[in-house]
C-alpha cells in the first residue's frame, strides 16, 4: 500500500491546492485565527523569548546592585520587585512556555501528523498564556508590582503585609498561565496516543514525544495544586477567607505544602523534554542511534512519579518532623538514579558513536558538564540535615541555576541551533555558534560557580544589599562579571538569529541528516506538514527507511491532505482507526481568553461593568465553539471542496 | 565597644554542636562530589572525543549496557545507599533534647528579633546571649511573617512560621561573637533583619542575666533625665518598653539594655552616639521601609533622649 513518493524537498505536484486549503487568511484575520500548530509554536517562541530578555535584564541590574556592598543603584522596593518578575518570569513565563512552544512545532511533525488534536484549543493555550503573562506584569504600570517573591509565600503576600494590587495580578495570572499550560498538556497527550503516523508502535515514539508524555501527565496532577495555592491566596486577600491565616483559623505552612507539592515537579516538568531535546540532538551528532531507548523512557517516567515525593525538600527547615523529612529525603536521593541512567545512556552513545561538534552538540555537552554538577549540588541539598545549611543560601541559588539555567537553558539554545533550519530554512553561522557557546559557558561558569562558596560563607538569598567585610565582597563582584559575560553570550546568538535573516544560506530539508519525522519534509514546514502521510516501520525511520516510505494517494495521501484530514490512529501499534479534520482558522479562542481576562482584571480593579461585557464575550465565544465542535463539514471550506 | 562580629559568617568555620557535625558531613560530600565530577565528567569528555577517528558502531553495542548498568544503576547506588546512611546518622544526632537545657524565645517580627529568657525578666533584642557548652533550646516564633533563624557558624536554619512553635537545640562550643541572619524572605528590609549571637562563659554569662535583671534606669545626668522625661511623653513610648519605666509597649525592640548593644537597627548601623541620633532622627535613612517612624523633632529633645539611651546598659 506505501508507494515512494519523491524526496522531501521537492514540491508535490499540486502545492497550489494545497496551500490554498492550508494557508491562513493573510493580515489580522489570520494572525488571530491561526489554529497552525507551527505558527503557534512559534508565537511561543518568540514570546517567552521576548520575556527571557526582559527577565534577563532584571537578572543584571540586580548584579549591578549586589556587585559591591553598600550600593544604592536600586531601592529595596525595586530590588524585591526585580527578584520576584524574575523568578516568576524564568519559570512561568519563559522555561515553561518555551518548552511548549518546541513542543507545540515539532512533536505533531515527529509523529507525522499535520496538526495537533485539538488545534483550536492550542490556539486557546496560547493566548491565556499570553494575557496571564502580560497580568503579571501589569502591576508595573499600576505602580505596585508584584514584589513577595515567585514562591509567594502566605502571609507575606496576604492582604496585610502586601495590600497593592500586585500580587493579585500575579496570583491571576499564575492560574492563567496554570490554565494555559493544563491544556496544552492535555494536547501533547491526546496527540501522542491518537495522531501518531501509521505504523508508529508506542515502542517507536521518539524520545522527545515521550518526555512530552510525562510532561502532559505531571502537568494534570501538579498544577491543579499551584492554582489552588494561587486561587486561595486571593480569597483570602480579597475576601478574608483565612486559609492562611493561622490567627483565624487558617495554616501558613499548607501554602507552601501546596505551592511545593507542584513546585518540585514543576522542576521536571521543564527538565524532562530540555532532556528529550538532548535525547534527540546527542544521537544525531554522534552518528549513532541512541543507546538504551527503553531505559531512557523508563527514566522519564519513573522520573514523573518519585518527582511527586519529593516537595518537602523545599520545607526542610520549617519544623516538620524529622522522621517525615526522612522520608522526602530519601526519595529525593532515589530520583537521583533515573537521571544517572540517563546520563549513561548519553556516554554509552558517544562512547561508540564518531561525535561531530556542530553547535547543537556543544551545547549538548555544555548541558551534560553543567547538569553533572547541578546533580551533584542536588544530592548535598537532598542530604536533610545538610539542606539546615544550604537552605535559602546562595548555595541553593548555584544549584537551581546550574539545573534550570545550565541544564534546561543549554538545551534550549541546542534546540534553537538544532531546528532553527527547521523552522525557517536556512543555516544559523556555526562561527557565532561556536563563539556564543564559549562565551555562555564560561560566563555562567564565573558567574554562578561563586554562588555556591557566597552560601557557604553564609549569604543568604534575597537580600538587596549587604554590608563589607563579611568576606563577599570580591566573590559578589566576580559573579556578576560572569552576568554580563553570559548575557553577552547570549547576545552572539541574537545577532546570529539576525545575520542569518539578512544573508540566508539554504539548509535543506534534512541539514544534520537526522533520524526523525520532522526532517522529512521540507524546510520551513509547509502549513499542511506532510503532503502524503509517512509510514513508520522503525524508531529511527529517516535512517532505517532510506528513501522515507509514505502513504499512497487515497489513503491519507494528498486527498487526505486537501481534507485537512489526519488518520486517528489507535492501539500500541498505531493502526489507523478513523479521521481526524483539522478546523479552519478562527479567532473564537483569542476571544474566549480575551473575555476570561477581561473578567478578572475587571474584578481586580473594580470595573463591574467591563467584568460583565467580559463574561458576555467569553460566553458567547464559548458557546459559538463548542456549538461547531464535531462538525466535520466545517473542516473542509466549502469553496474548495474537492 | 567592638562593633563587628568576630569572624564572617562561614558554615565551614564551625562553632556549634550542629554546624560542625554539618562541616564534616560537607567535607565527605565534597570529597565525593569531586570523585564523581571527574571521573563522569572525564568519561564525557573522553566519549565525545575518542571516537574521532573511527566510523560509528553499527546498533547497540554490549558496553552500552556496561555503561547502564555500572555509571547509571550500581555505583550511583552504592554512593546514594552510604549518603542516605549519612544523613539518618547525622540526622538523628542533631537537634534532640538535650541535659538541663538554656531556654531561649526568639521572636522575628519585621525586621528586627525579640529576645526572651523564659522563667526571668530579661528581654532584649537582636543580641542572644547564651553560655558555652550549655545545651541550648531556641524556640523560634513569628510575629508576622514567615522569617527563618540562621546562624551559619552555631547550626542550620529553622523557619519562625506564623501558628506554630519551633525548636532548636545546639550547644555552642567556643566564646564567641556570631553573625546571626534572617533567611527567609519576610518583605522590603529582609537584608537588614541580622543579629548576633554572643557566647560567653557560662560565669560571664550568669552575670549578665543577673545584671539584666536589675536594670534600673536611673538617669546619669540632668541631660538623660530629661531624656527620660521626653522619651515616657513622645511617640517613643507608644512603640518601645524600658524595664522599671513607664514605657512598656511592646510594638518595638525592647530598650533596657540598649546602650550595651553593638549595633542598631538589627545590625544596620554601629551603635555610636552619633549613628543613634541620626537613627532617631529618621530611621528610614539607614533602613528604607522600616516600621519605626521619624517621632523627635525637636533637636534638643533628640540630645536628651539620645543621652538617655546610651546610659541604659
Amino acid at each position: 500500500m506505501t508507494t515512494l513518493l519523491p524526496r522531501p524537498g521537492a514540491p508535490p505536484a499540486d502545492e497550489h491546492e494545497l496551500r490554498e486549503r492550508w494557508e491562513d487568511d493573510p493580515g489580522i484575520p489570520g494572525f488571530f485565527g491561526t489554529v497552525d500548530h507551527k505558527r503557534i509554536g512559534v508565537r511561543y517562541l518568540v514570546t517567552a523569548f521576548a520575556f527571557f530578555v526582559v527577565s534577563g535584564i532584571f537578572a543584571l541590574v540586580m548584579r549591578v546592585q549586589l556587585a559591591a556592598p553598600n550600593a544604592h543603584v536600586l531601592s529595596p522596593e525595586a530590588y524585591n520587585q526585580l527578584f520576584t518578575m524574575h523568578g516568576t518570569t524564568m519559570i512561568f513565563l519563559f522555561n515553561t512556555p518555551v518548552l511548549a512552544g518546541f513542543g507545540n512545532y515539532l512533536v505533531p511533525l515527529q509523529l507525522g501528523a499535520r496538526d495537533m488534536a485539538f488545534p483550536r484549543l492550542n490556539a486557546f493555550s496560547y493566548w491565556i498564556f499570553l494575557l496571564g503573562g502580560l497580568m503579571m506584569y501589569a502591576g508595573f504600570a499600576f505602580g505596585t508590582a508584584p514584589d513577595g517573591g515567585w514562591f509567594a509565600y502566605a502571609p507575606l503576600t496576604d492582604s496585610l503585609y502586601s495590600p497593592g494590587k500586585g500580587m493579585d495580578f500575579w496570583a491571576i495570572g499564575v492560574v492563567f498561565v496554570g490554565i494555559s499550560t493544563t491544556v496544552g498538556a492535555v494536547n501533547f497527550l491526546v496527540t501522542t496516543f491518537k495522531c501518531r503516523a501509521p505504523g508508529m508502535s508506542l515502542s517507536r515514539v521518539p524520545i522527545y514525544v515521550w518526555s512530552f508524555v510525562v510532561f502532559g501527565f505531571m502537568v494534570l496532577f501538579a498544577v491543579p495544586a499551584v492554582t489552588l495555592a494561587a486561587g486561595l491566596l486571593e480569597f483570602d486577600r480579597l475576601f478574608d477567607t483565612a486559609f492562611f491565616r493561622p490567627g483565624q483559623g487558617g495554616n501558613a505552612l499548607l501554602y507552601q505544602h501546596l505551592f511545593w507539592f507542584w513546585g518540585h515537579p514543576e522542576v521536571y516538568i521543564l527538565f524532562l523534554p530540555a532532556a528529550g531535546m538532548i535525547s534527540t540532538i546527542l544521537p544525531v551528532f554522534a552518528r549513532r542511534k541512541i543507546a538504551g531507548y527503553t531505559w531512557i523512557v523508563g527514566s522519564l517516567v519513573a522520573i514523573g512519579f518519585i518527582s511527586f515525593g519529593v516537595w518537602v525538600h523545599h520545607m526542610f527547615a520549617t519544623g516538620v518532623p524529622v522522621l517525615a523529612m526522612s522520608f522526602f529525603s530519601a526519595a529525593s536521593l532515589v530520583i537521583v538514579l533515573p537521571s544517572g541512567v540517563q546520563f549513561f545512556c548519553w556516554i554509552a552513545t558517544m562512547w561508540h558513536g564518531k561525535v561531530r561538534f556542530h553547535t547543537p552538540m556543544l551545547f549538548a555537552m555544555g548541558f551534560l558538564l553543567l547538569f553533572l554538577l547541578g546533580g551533584i549540588t542536588g544530592v548535598m541539598v537532598a542530604v536533610l540535615p545538610w539542606d539546615w545549611q544550604a537552605t535559602d543560601s546562595y548555595f541553593v541559588v548555584a544549584h537551581f541555576h546550574y539545573v534550570l539555567n545550565g541544564a534546561v537553558v543549554f538545551p534550549i539554545f541546542a534546540a534553537i541551533y538544532y531546528w532553527y533550519p527547521k523552522f525557517t530554512g536556512r543555516m544559523l553561522s556555526e562561527r557565532l555558534g561556536h563563539a556564543s557557546f564559549w562565551v555562555m559557558f564560561i560566563g555562567f561558569n564565573v558567574a554562578f560557580f561563586p554562588m555556591h562558596m557566597l552560601g557557604l560563607l553564609g549569604m543568604p538569598r534575597r537580600i538587596y544589599t549587604y554590608e563589607s567585610g563579611l568576606g563577599w565582597d570580591w566573590l559578589n563582584l566576580v559573579s556578576s562579571i560572569g552576568g554580563f559575560m553570559f548575557a553577552t553570550g547570549v547576545g552572539v546568538t541574537f545577532v546570529n538569529l539576525w545575520v542569518s535573516r539578512k544573508h540566508p544560506r539554504d539548509a535543506g530539508p534534512n541539514p544534520w541528516d537526522a533520524d526523525t519525522l520532522e526532517w522529512a519534509t521540507e524546510s520551513p514546514t509547509p502549513e499542511w506538514n506532510f503532503a502524503a502521510v509517512p509510514i513508520v516501520a522503525s524508531r529511527h525511520p529517516l535512517w532505517d527507511q532510506r528513501p522515507m516510505t509514505f502513504a499512497e494517494d487515497g489513503a491519507y495521501g494528498p486527498e487526505g491532505a486537501l481534507r485537512r484530514a489526519i488518520p486517528i490512529t489507535g492501539g500500541l501499534g498505531a493502526e489507523p482507526e478513523d479521521v481526524l479534520y483539522v478546523p479552519p482558522e478562527t479567532a473564537l479562542p483569542f476571544w474566549v481568553a480575551l473575555g476570561l481576562a477581561l473578567v478578572f482584571v475587571a474584578m481586580l480593579v473594580q470595573a463591574q461593568l467591563v467584568a460583565i461585557v467580559g463574561l458576555a464575550v467569553a460566553a458567547v465565544a464559548v458557546l459559538r465553539w463548542t456549538w461547531r465542535i464535531g462538525d466535520r463539514d466545517i473542516a473542509t471550506r466549502p469553496e474548495t471542496e474537492p | 565597644m567592638r562593633f563587628a562580629v568576630d569572624t564572617p559568617p562561614s558554615i565551614l568555620d564551625a562553632h556549634g554542636s550542629e554546624a560542625h557535625h554539618l562541616a564534616n558531613v560537607w567535607w565527605i560530600m565534597l570529597g565525593i562530589a569531586a570523585f564523581v565530577y571527574l571521573v563522569v565528567g572525564g568519561f564525557i569528555v573522553l566519549a565525545s572525543v575518542r571516537g574521532r577517528r573511527r566510523e560509528p558502531a553499527e546498533g547497540p553495542s554490549r558496553h552500552d549496557q556496561y555503561f547502564i548498568w555500572i555509571g547509571g544503576v550500581i555505583v550511583p547506588t552504592v554512593i546514594l545507599m552510604f549518603v542516605a546512611f549519612l544523613t539518618v546518622h547525622t540526622g538523628a544526632a542533631l537537634r534532640a533534647p538535650g541535659k538541663n537545657p538554656l531556654r531561649v524565645h526568639v521572636v522575628g517580627k519585621e525586621w528586627w528579633w525579640a529576645v526572651e529568657y523564659p522563667g526571668t525578666s530579661v528581654v532584649t533584642a537582636n543580641e542572644i546571649h547564651v553560655p558555652v557548652g550549655q545545651p541550648l533550646e531556641i524556640q523560634v516564633d513569628a510575629g508576622d511573617v514567615v522569617h527563618s533563624f540562621w546562624v551559619p557558624q552555631l547550626a542550620g536554619k529553622l523557619d519562625a512560621i506564623p501558628g506554630q512553635h519551633n525548636i532548636l537545640r545546639f550547644t555552642v562550643r567556643q566564646v564567641g561573637v556570631y553573625r546571626g541572619e534572617c533567611a527567609e524572605f519576610c518583605g522590603l528590609q529582609h537584608a537588614h533583619m541580622n543579629f548576633r549571637v554572643i557566647a560567653e562563659t557560662p560565669g560571664d554569662f550568669t552575670k549578665w542575666l543577673l545584671h539584666e535583671q536589675q536594670i534600673t534606669p536611673v538617669p546619669s545626668s540632668e541631660l538623660a533625665a530629661r531624656g527620660q522625661l521626653a522619651f515616657n511623653s513622645s511617640a517613643c513610648a507608644g512603640c518601645h518598653a524600658i524595664r522599671a519605666t513607664d514605657a512598656r509597649s511592646n510594638v518595638g525592640p525592647d530598650l533596657s539594655d540598649v546602650g550595651a548593644r553593638a549595633r542598631l537597627g538589627a545590625e544596620t548601623v554601629d551603635n555610636t552616639p552619633d549613628n543613634l541620633r541620626r537613627w532617631i532622627a529618621d530611621p528610614s535613612h539607614f533602613k528604607p521601609g522600616v516600621r519605626m517612624p521619624p517621632a523627635v523633632n525637636s533637636p534638643d529633645d533628640l540630645d536628651a533622649i539620645v543621652a538617655y539611651l546610651e546610659g541604659l546598659r
